[in-house]
Order: structure tokens, then C-alpha cells, then sequence
């Protein structure tokens, strides 16, 4: 299969596609790092996670429509504007929604999946009929659009570095979140032990919430970077949802550098497997290996080491 | 092929104007077409229990308005009711009102088939109007033929279909196909494509016959590919157009995955508007580009059959009605138009028929003609499918297609070419 390349060429397959398989690393980090946080820290299965991301790309579309009314002279610079306020929309209605629903679940996890499936359909409907059963256009600056010529061979897209900026951003802020900040060790404390940390005074209530809201919120950025790649429809988020919880599962629910790692992994086999190869085999291939490791490694590539 | 057919009702603007002043009066006063219900009595245009009455008959419009595919199917439900008003205003059907019960297959193919049992058993509808995907209408097929209902099917399809049953308001495959690839090598000098699509039936089928006509034409097929439908990452094959520098990149990719694709074409670098390569495709109407953005795939070549801007009366009329109805803002793709002819073929075969009869309307219908299609002239064929002209539009950043060719001639639908399977 490398017969019909030149070794020029094979250079630049392998820039331009390890570069592909950064791009789709970073998508799949993006993706599932919120659900990473709500299933793996919380052992909610956040059916609803693809309608979080959507909710965010419908906030990037009414603020781009908004810029293009009143401040045509700064829409350069919207889409900023746009992802934090999908984060603080996104995140708000899952604090609403943990508040509502999942609180009431805790103790019966498989429960939560029914629960957020059934969200899900209802924030499609409502999609829907605000918007439209339609796919809207999201209007992105003219900046970020293009491509910066390497050589004649390579080019290097715009919206694939903003995307990459974007995934190491917030996996460096999530981790500082969970890692360094008293937040995080109260998450970690209850993950560790619910009633322990019950115990010993932290409110598991409060540390849920803000655990979920930040999760959606995350998802919600999220699908505001994804209207630079992908689709603005009312079950576009249906789209991403397999791809989540396949790279948090295969990474071990509860780890943030599985998570990572897994995205790596994975986007890395697919996008080299679908230039030799065609995309739906590459595909199949790909989940066979996943299948394959996960038949030896039930716990994911990384798991957390509890005392049950 | 000019022939005014004797259905041709929007016609002359003398004759329009007086429909709409006739239109304001009751329907039931002043029938402007002459048609009057007690011509036909009831006992005789209904021999075998649909539900058509003295003053009125019922249709049935069997879309998705849920689920993945409303986002193409509302265009066609908009088109039909659109229709149905219209001939409502002119005094209907054999003098006869038409109302509709609208079922929703929610985008779920097992859903389809039962709403079409109870549009067929429950309801008696004298027709219906309705499905999208193929994979919807192999799942009513066998109702449709069981309890003998006339389906018109609005989408371009892959083809290897023909059933009594159905009238099939679209392109099939070939008629979609070989003008297009004609016109390119002819016209830009395409010698090698490279052939891309979203895998399931309707690509695959269509991306074969286009590679045995390329092939026929001695010319070079570089690449060929599909990725499962919702995908949304195409840098890899986007690296791989690149180094095989095709002349044309043929693509059938659909849905939300369309957006994805043409989004990173254009982030990738390559500048559809220079068209080296050039871009074709046969999956990328007007509704669709609402969501892709104009500005993401300008310059692009889309052959259809039907375009917004085609520049005609009959599409300027179309066009202004339908806007007048859902607003100013809303965009007619391919096969929102052929949804649109849908009812007004129900009509003519009725008419001609002098019946609501299943039986009779199958027989009537090959041959009918209409001179008011948006499109503009369209003749059913024996094979129940449409004679229908063939078009290539040139993508604009407005979102609009610039018709830049059409097939002198009428192209004869052909389901099952032989030598392309």
C-alpha cells in the first residue's frame, strides 16, 4: 500500500495525517471531557450528553446572529463571547436538571440512563421547536476558516488549531479544578467515599451539583468549538454521543488521564487506519481493538485504584 | 415539448388572477374549473370505499416530523399541503375538497408501515403523499401493494424499484447520474474522480453507476469511499484528495455529516471556487446548504433536476407561493419540488381516470403530463416514474445555485439500466 507513494509524499502523509489524528484527539477530548467528569466521577450515564453540546452550539448560533445585528464590528472576536456563554447556559441547566432528576437517582445508577435518555428526547423536541427541525448555519469569522500552507503538500487548518488550543485548555483547567482546588478534592472525597465524606462535613448535596453543572458546561463549550467542524441540528448530538462514552469507557471511568489517553489512542488508529484503508472499515477495525482490549482490561486503560 | 396539458391550471395570468378573485367567494358557490361534485357522483368515482364523500375526499401525508430525518422531510410536507391549498382554492378534486390526515413515521422505518396500515385500513385515504429515505418506503412497500394504496414518493432514489403502487416523483439514479458526469468531462475537462460517500444504499448504488459511466467514457476513477452516516471527522480523506489530485471530487455524503465534510474542505485549503479539483455532487440541495453555509461551499456543482433559481413562470409563481406561506426566509430544494408535484399528479391521473379508484388511477396515470411543474414540463413514464429534464447549478455564497446547464431534452427515467448493475 506504500508502493504507490513517493517517500516525499509518505512524509506528508504522515504529517498531514498524524496532524488529522491531532485534530480528532482534540474533538474527542473536547467531547468527552464533560461526560468524563459526570460518569466517571459521578457514575451518572449522561445519556443527555449530546444535547448538552448542542445546547451550546444553539448559544454560539443566536450570539453570531446577535454580533451580525448589533456589533457587526467586533464579530471577529464572537465566538469567545459565544463559549462562555454556552459554558454558563450549559452548565446552568445541568445544575437544574441535577437538582430536578438526578439527585433523586443516585442510588439506582442504571436508573439514570433511562432518566437522561428520556431528557435527551425532550431537549431534541424543544430544539426543535424553537429552532426548527432544520440544521441552522453558524456563520464563523472569516479568520478562522482558512489554512496555513506548510509546504504545497501540507496545509494546516485554522479551526484544527483552535480546536487543539481549546482541548488543552480546558483538560489543563479541568485538572487544575480537580487536582488543586478544594472543589475538586470535596469531588474526589466523595467519589472516594460518599458517606464518609458525609461524615466528615462536606456537602455531597452542593459538590453534585457543581460536579454535574460543570460537566454539562464543559460539553457545552464543547459544542460551541464543534459548529466550526460540524452540524447545528436539533439531534446533531446524537452524532457525538457513541464516540463519548466509547473513549470514557475504554479510557476507565474515573480517570481524567485514561480519558486523555484513550482519545489519544483511538483517534490516532482511526485516522491512520482510515487513510489506508476505507472509513467505514477503519471504523469497524477500530472498535474491534477497543472490543479486543477491553475483553483483557474490563476496567478500562487506567483505572482508579479504591479500596471497595 | 411545450404541449399545454388540459390541467394546466396556473397557466396565464389573466386566469390566475381570476382564480384568486374566485377563490374568495366560497368554493362550494363557484367552482372555477367546471368540475362540478354532481358530475361525479359518488357511487361511481368510489367503487371500492375510500373515504371520498360528496364535498370532500381524504389524502394522507406520511412524513417524519420527529426524529433525525425532519430536517428534510419538512420541506416536503410544507410542499404538499402547499399543493393541496392550492387545489383546494381552485375547487378541488373532481369537485371535491381535499383534506389530509398527516401521520408521523418519526424517522423509524417499522412506524412508517404501521401509520401507512392505518392511513390504508383505517383512514381509506385515496393517496397518499409521503416517505423520504428508501429505507421508509421499502418498509410501506408491501402495505402499499397488500391493501392497494398510491403512494407518491418524492425523493431521488437509487432506483432498481418499480412498483404499481407508487408513483416516484424523483430522479431515479441514472437521471441524476450520467448528464452530470457528462457535462464535466465535456465541459472542464475531467479526466479522474475520486468517488465519496455516506455508506448505505442509496451512495453506494448511485457511486456505481457513476463509476462504470466514467469508466465507460475511458477516464479514471482515483478513489472510492464511504464513511458510516453521522460522521463527522473527514480529515484523512480529505489528505487523501490532496495527494490524489483528482479532477472531480464526486460526493454523495448526507445528513449531518455533510455539514462536517464541506466545513473542513474548505478549512483544509481547498478553494471550491478555483475548481481544480472540482467538486460535484448529487446530495447537496438548497435546504441543505442552510446548514452547511453558503460561504463554505461556493463554487461547488450540484446536479439535480430542480433548483430555486430556475428562471421560469411556472417556478416563480412556485417559489412566491411558498414563500408567501412559511415566510420569506425558507429555501425550496430538489425535492421539496417533486414533493410538490406529487398531489397535482394525484389530480391530473384522477381527472383522467374519472375515478378515486386505485385500480383506474394506476392505469391513468402513465402519460400524464404537466405543464406547470415548477421544474417545468414532466411526463410520467410507463415505469412510474418522471421524464424530467436534468440540471447542473453552480453554488453561490448566497446559498442560492446559478443554473449553468440543462439537458436539451427530456432524460427518460430508467430504473434498472442494464450494463451499470
Amino acid at each position: 500500500m506504500f508502493a504507490d507513494y513517493s517517500w516525499g509524499e509518505l512524509l506528508s502523509i504522515f504529517a498531514m495525517q498524524g496532524f488529522a489524528g491531532l485534530i480528532l484527539f482534540s474533538v474527542f477530548v473536547l467531547m468527552a471531557l464533560g461526560l468524563a467528569i459526570i460518569f466517571g466521577q459521578m457514575g451518572v450515564i449522561n445519556m443527555a450528553h449530546g444535547e448538552f453540546m448542542i445546547l451550546g452550539a444553539y448559544v454560539t448560533y443566536l450570539v453570531s446572529r446577535l454580533f451580525e445585528t448589533y456589533l457587526p464590528s467586533l464579530f471577529g472576536i464572537y465566538f469567545f463571547v459565544a463559549m462562555a456563554l454556552a459554558f454558563v447556559v450549559a452548565g446552568a441547566l445541568g445544575m437544574l436538571v441535577e437538582w430536578a432528576l438526578i439527585r433523586r437517582l443516585y442510588k439506582r445508577p442504571l436508573d439514570t440512563l433511562l432518566a437522561t435518555w428520556g431528557l435527551s428526547l425532550i431537549l431534541q423536541q424543544i430544539f426543535r421547536s424553537v429552532f426548527g427541525a432544520r440544521e441552522v448555519g453558524v456563520t464563523i469569522p472569516q479568520w478562522m476558516m482558512g489554512s496555513l500552507p506548510l509546504t504545497d503538500m501540507i496545509e494546516v487548518p485554522i479551526n484544527g488549531l483552535f480546536v487543539m488550543a481549546l482541548a488543552m485548555g480546558i483538560s489543563l483547567a479541568i485538572y487544575l479544578l480537580m487536582f488543586r482546588s478544594r472543589w475538586g478534592l470535596q469531588v474526589r472525597a466523595v467519589v472516594a467515599n460518599r458517606v464518609m465524606a458525609d461524615a466528615v462535613g462536606i456537602n455531597t448535596g452542593r459538590t453534585d451539583r457543581l460536579t454535574f453543572g460543570i460537566g454539562c458546561g464543559v460539553a457545552g463549550v464543547a459544542g460551541a468549538a464543534f459548529t466550526m467542524i460540524g452540524s447545528t441540528g436539533p439531534t446533531s448530538g446524537q452524532l457525538y454521543i457513541v464516540d463519548t462514552f466509547l473513549v470514557v469507557v475504554f479510557g476507565g471511568a474515573g480517570s481524567l488521564i485514561g480519558t486523555i489517553a484513550s482519545a489519544f489512542s483511538i483517534s490516532q488508529a482511526q485516522s491512520f487506519l482510515e487513510f489506508f484503508l476505507s472509513g467505514s472499515m477503519a471504523k469497524v477495525l477500530t472498535l474491534l481493538g477497543v472490543v479486543g482490549i477491553l475483553m483483557v482490561r474490563p476496567q478500562g486503560l487506567f483505572a482508579l485504584k479504591l479500596r471497595k | 415539448m411545450t404541449k399545454k396539458s388540459p390541467q394546466s391550471p396556473l397557466g396565464a395570468p389573466s386566469r390566475r388572477a381570476f382564480l384568486a378573485a374566485s377563490a374568495a367567494l366560497s368554493a362550494s358557490l363557484f367552482l372555477p374549473k367546471g368540475l362540478k361534485a354532481q358530475d361525479f357522483p359518488t357511487a361511481a368515482v368510489n367503487t371500492t370505499g375510500l373515504a371520498v364523500t360528496d364535498t370532500d375526499v381524504t389524502v394522507g401525508i406520511l412524513h417524519s416530523v420527529t426524529g433525525t430525518m425532519a430536517i428534510s422531510e419538512t420541506g416536503s410536507v410544507q410542499a404538499e399541503k402547499l399543493a393541496i391549498d392550492q387545489i383546494n382554492k381552485m375547487g378541488g378534486v373532481l369537485g371535491r375538497q381535499i383534506k389530509f390526515v398527516q401521520e408521523d413515521g418519526a424517522s423509524d422505518w417499522p412506524t412508517f408501515a404501521e401509520k401507512a396500515r392505518k392511513l390504508l385500513v383505517d383512514d381509506k385515504v385515496a393517496s397518499v403523499m409521503g416517505c423520504w429515505t428508501s429505507a421508509s418506503r421499502k418498509a410501506v412497500l408491501p402495505v402499499f401493494e397488500q391493501y392497494n394504496g398510491m403512494l407518491y414518493y418524492p425523493t431521488f432514489y437509487e432506483g432498481l424499484e418499480q412498483s404499481p403502487n407508487v408513483i416516484y416523483t424523483g430522479q431515479e439514479a441514472t437521471q441524476q447520474i450520467i448528464s452530470g458526469i457528462d457535462w464535466v468531462t465535456q465541459n472542464k475537462g475531467a479526466k479522474t474522480f475520486y468517488l465519496l460517500g455516506s455508506d448505505y444504499i442509496w451512495p453506494r448504488t448511485s457511486n456505481k453507476i457513476a463509476r462504470k459511466h466514467i469508466e465507460k467514457l475511458g477516464l479514471e476513477v482515483v478513489g472510492e469511499e464511504y464513511y458510516p452516516l453521522g460522521h463527522t471527522t473527514f480529515n484523512s480523506v480529505i489528505n487523501k484528495i490532496k495527494l490524489k489530485k483528482p479532477d472531480v471530487i464526486y460526493a454523495i455524503v448526507v445528513g449531518g455529516s455533510n455539514v462536517a465534510f464541506y466545513k473542513q474542505l474548505k478549512a483544509a485549503g481547498i478553494d471550491m471556487t478555483k475548481e481544480k479539483p472540482l467538486l460535484l455532487t448529487i446530495s447537496v440541495t438548497e435546504d441543505e446548504i442552510r446548514g452547511i453555509g453558503g460561504e463554505n461551499i461556493d463554487g461547488a456543482y450540484a446536479c439535480m433536476k430542480y433548483f430555486q433559481s430556475l428562471d421560469n413562470p411556472n417556478n416563480l409563481d412556485f417559489v412566491k407561493s411558498f414563500k408567501d406561506m412559511y415566510g420569506q426566509d425558507m429555501v425550496i430544494g430538489d425535492v421539496t419540488q417533486a414533493a410538490y408535484l406529487g398531489p397535482w399528479l394525484w389530480k391530473a391521473a384522477v381527472e383522467k381516470a374519472g375515478s378515486f379508484d386505485i385500480d383506474k388511477i394506476k392505469a391513468a396515470s402513465p402519460g400524464i403530463e404537466l405543464a406547470t411543474a415548477p421544474e417545468g414540463y414532466v411526463k410520467v413514464h410507463e415505469n412510474h416514474h418522471l421524464w424530467s429534464k436534468t440540471r447542473v447549478g453552480h453554488a453561490q455564497p448566497d446559498g442560492q445555485y446559478k443554473v449553468v446547464f440543462e439537458t436539451a431534452d427530456l432524460v427518460e427515467p430508467n430504473p434498472f439500466p442494464e450494463g451499470y448493475q
